[in-house]
């Protein structure tokens, strides 16, 4: 093998390494986030044109979901924020994201904790989750 | 696939509206959205749906509201809801379906079962609303809410009344002269004019007997003005009567006359019969007074005669003429009868 016959350069060949693997890891991520029967038997029902559309509206919803959390915890409102965790809980559920469902199941069920600090660590949570669905969800839609 | 049917879907999260709407409408529905119960109350009273699919948990008005809101409105209250739902527990489920709801599905709702759930619901709905129109056609609409709101029972109550007789003058002898088919044609449309008038003043005929019949005005719901919604009855009556003489169909032939008699005061009313077939009528003096009355516009030579009672109470607005005393058959004292109206 001579320098001249291989087109790829040293550096090049690490970046498509790079690549393959992060979307190896991407893939995976998804499968994961994402109960892959639970969205592929959305799409079959509803058509993925549809699906694709829904999942725009969920990413359009969710984040007033994850404010209205905080802000009826902030206001102490428990129905409100049993409310909120229950609705999300329930997209979740249709789309399959099982980790950001769980969670937002556990706060439903819950309610609002009498000490502010574990609502505030359940609602990290909840948004680190929810990042991690809405870009796996993006992923899965496109196809 | 069954006829496309009308549903609404109430449900504060758009994604779960958005989804529901999908599986309807590929299912063939039409289908309209609500964001939380009070909009879907609003949007029942304005227009006619088939069925409802409802939420739980909803801001403003949730699912139990609107069921508790929906079994207190006759109009609403047959009107067959499934819950759609992800309130978790049996407690939220048996809570549904003791305030009414049809059925309930959990969510994310499986588009299966709830294609079959929406077909048996419909069904279901298709059959109470044939049994209620089977009920209308022979019974009045008030009956028919009566028995819906209360259910049936055999017995009655004492209540106050106005009780109107009608009916038309020589009938027999006309119907002698005329083919079959021409008399019950004519009937029928007796029947209409007098069904409107009498209905359009909140009477309710509860007997129609040949060319006779019966109403009554203050039962089985109250009246305010019972004596005065009789009374223009009657006369819409007559100005009816007139109108239908008058059209080019009947030239030629015996213009039709009628004769009222009505009578006002205490009467039985209830559901008499058996257990297999009842009527809802009225029974007691005012009711034989009334007929009787009818029976004395010929001699009298007025058509409508009432009693002194519901004269009293029509007041000067209505133009009434003092016959006298009468002592009709069957009664000991004489009964004070007045004409309303010019002779």
């Amino acid at each position: 093998m001579t320098t001249s016959a291989s087109p790829i350069r040293v550096e090049q060949g690490v970046e498509v390494q790079n690549r393959a693997w992060q979307e190896e890891e991407t893939e995976m991520n998804h499968h994961g986030v994402i109960d892959a029967t639970t969205f592929t038997e959305l799409q079959e029902a509803a058509g993925p044109e549809f699906v694709r559309e829904l999942v725009g509206t969920f990413l359009e919803e969710a984040p007033a979901m994850l404010a209205d959390l905080r802000s009826a915890r902030a206001a102490g409102d428990g129905e409100r924020f049993r409310r909120a965790a229950h609705s999300l809980k329930s997209n979740c559920q249709t789309f399959g994201a099982m980790a950001l469902g769980a969670l937002a199941r556990e706060i439903e069920l819950r309610g609002l904790d009498p000490d502010p600090a574990r609502d505030a660590a359940a609602l990290g949570a909840l948004d680190a989750a929810y990042l991690q669905a809405a870009a796996a969800l993006e992923a899965l839609s496109r196809g | 696939m069954a006829s496309p049917a009308r549903l609404l879907v109430a449900d504060d999260n758009k994604v779960n509206r958005l989804l529901l709407q999908r599986s309807l409408q590929l299912q063939g529905h039409h289908v309209s959205l609500a964001e939380n119960g009070r909009v879907a109350l609003e949007m029942l009273v304005r227009e006619p749906f088939d069925l409802l699919l409802l939420d739980i948990a909803m801001p403003e008005m949730d699912g139990f509201q609107v069921l508790e809101r929906l079994g207190k409105d006759l109009r609403l209250r047959d009107l067959p809801v499934i819950v759609t739902s992800a309130v978790e527990g049996m407690d939220s489920v048996v809570r549904c379906i003791e305030c009414g709801a049809e059925d309930y599905l959990p969510k994310p709702v499986n588009p299966v079962l709830l294609r079959a759930r929406i077909g048996a619901s419909l069904e279901k709905k298709r059959l109470r609303d044939q049994q209620k129109e089977l009920l209308r056609r022979f019974a009045t609409r008030e009956v028919a809410e009566d028995l819906d709101a209360s259910g049936f029972k055999l017995g009655g109550r004492r209540l106050e009344a106005t009780v109107m007789f009608s009916d038309i003058r020589g009938f027999t002898t006309m119907a002698e002269a005329m083919a079959p088919e021409e008399t019950i044609e004519l009937l029928n449309t007796y029947y209409m004019l007098m069904f409107d008038a009498i209905s359009g003043h909140g009477g309710v005929i509860n007997q129609m007997v040949g060319d006779g019949l019966m109403a009554i005005f203050g039962a089985p719901l109250a009246l305010a003005d019972s004596c005065g919604s009789a009374v223009r009855a009657a006369e819409e009556m007559l100005a009816m009567v007139a109108l239908f003489n008058l059209e080019p169909d009947r030239k030629g032939k015996t213009p039709i006359r009628i004769g009222v008699g009505i009578a006002s005061g205490s009467v039985i009313a209830g559901y008499t019969g058996t257990d297999q077939r009842a009527t809802y009528t009225c029974v007691g003096d005012t009711v034989n007074l009334a007929a009787r009355l009818e029976a004395h516009t010929k001699a009298a030579g007025h058509a409508i005669l009432v009693d002194g009672a519901t004269q009293a109470a029509l007041g000067a607005a209505v133009i009434t003429q003092a016959l006298g005393p009468v002592v009709f058959k069957g009664k000991t004292l004489a009964v004070d009868v007045f004409s309303v109206g010019i002779a």
